[in-house]
């Protein structure tokens, strides 16, 4: 990686807050979220793919890295399948 | 470098991978919490963030990715060996991170005095006075937790600053330079989620 590589990245991360801060600004309702979401994801990787060295370090770096992805994401879908479809049924006395 | 040594290094980076794995679930704690209750409360949650301060949020995104920049480069500087240039670049990540909390700070202060802060004088919202409270429970706590990784991390950054100083971080002795810099894109890393969730949707 060399200086040159990080100041794109930096501008690159920049130029993802200005149009992260312009979509908020813009009600699209329900897609607000999701393009939020997935600029945040994009600015993510960029930090850790670049930044961290994800891109030039071995595969056991990347199992860590997704171990902590993969615990993350059982934690949210299993948590919010419980709250979020909890409506669906009627229950009776409630 | 021998072979010793690619070894240690990897496995310095590897403890420090290790560490923040757990502090991923730590935050994702939070972070789920917040999905929880920002599904159930969206009209509230929505009023709620529309009185944080997007402007103050987003010049501290920039503060911190600029951040994150100088300290990739003085991972680089490190590693190369340069020893000026280490110092100079550490100097200026820590600068921005004070600058960070600083603005954090700012915002702290002016939530107090508009009565923001969750409690008997709570000023806002008669309605879903409730919901609103909860919602900037989730953004002190969260805030306050990034905060406090800023904090530890700046106390590590005046260490590198001090050992940097003396010629005690040229190569092979840069990986304390090298597993800082990952805690510090990290911290980074979980302000890039916050910001959007907390100020923007």
């Amino acid at each position: 990686m060399t200086p040159k590589t990080y100041t794109v990245v930096f501008l690159s991360l920049l130029a993802l807050t200005a149009a992260t801060v312009l979509a908020g600004f813009m009600n699209a309702g329900a897609w607000n979220i999701v393009v939020a979401l997935a600029i945040a994801f994009a600015k993510a990787s960029l930090v850790a793919v670049f930044f961290m060295h994800l891109k030039i370090s071995g595969r056991l770096t990347w199992v860590f890295a997704g171990a902590g992805l993969y615990w993350l994401v059982i934690m949210l879908v299993l948590t919010l399948a419980d709250t979020m479809t909890r409506a669906w049924l009627p229950v009776a006395g409630k | 470098m021998t072979t010793d040594a690619a070894e240690s290094r990897e496995i310095d980076s590897l403890g420090m991978c290790t560490f923040l794995v757990t502090e991923i679930l730590f935050f994702g704690g939070l972070f789920t919490g917040y999905a929880v209750y920002r599904s159930a409360y969206a009209a509230a949650w929505a009023e709620a963030s529309g009185h944080l301060d997007v402007w103050l949020g987003a010049i501290n995104t920039a503060v911190l990715i600029a951040s994150s920049y100088t300290m990739a480069l003085s991972v680089h500087a490190a590693h190369a060996g340069h020893r000026r240039n280490l110092v100079r670049f550490l100097v200026l990540t820590l600068l921005l991170g004070i600058v960070f909390l600083g603005i954090k700070g700012h915002e702290y202060v002016h939530k107090f005095h508009e009565g923001l802060v969750p409690g008997p004088e709570f000023a806002l919202g008669r309605v879903a006075a409730r919901e609103i409270q909860l919602f900037f429970s989730f953004y002190f706590v969260m805030t306050g937790l990034h905060a406090a990784h800023m904090a530890a991390g700046l106390g590590i950054l005046a260490w590198l600053l001090w050992r940097a100083r003396r010629g005690a971080l040229s190569p092979p002795n840069d990986g304390p330079v090298e597993i800082t810099g990952l805690y510090w894109h990290f911290v980074d890393l979980i302000w890039i989620f916050l910001f959007p969730l907390l100020y923007l949707v």
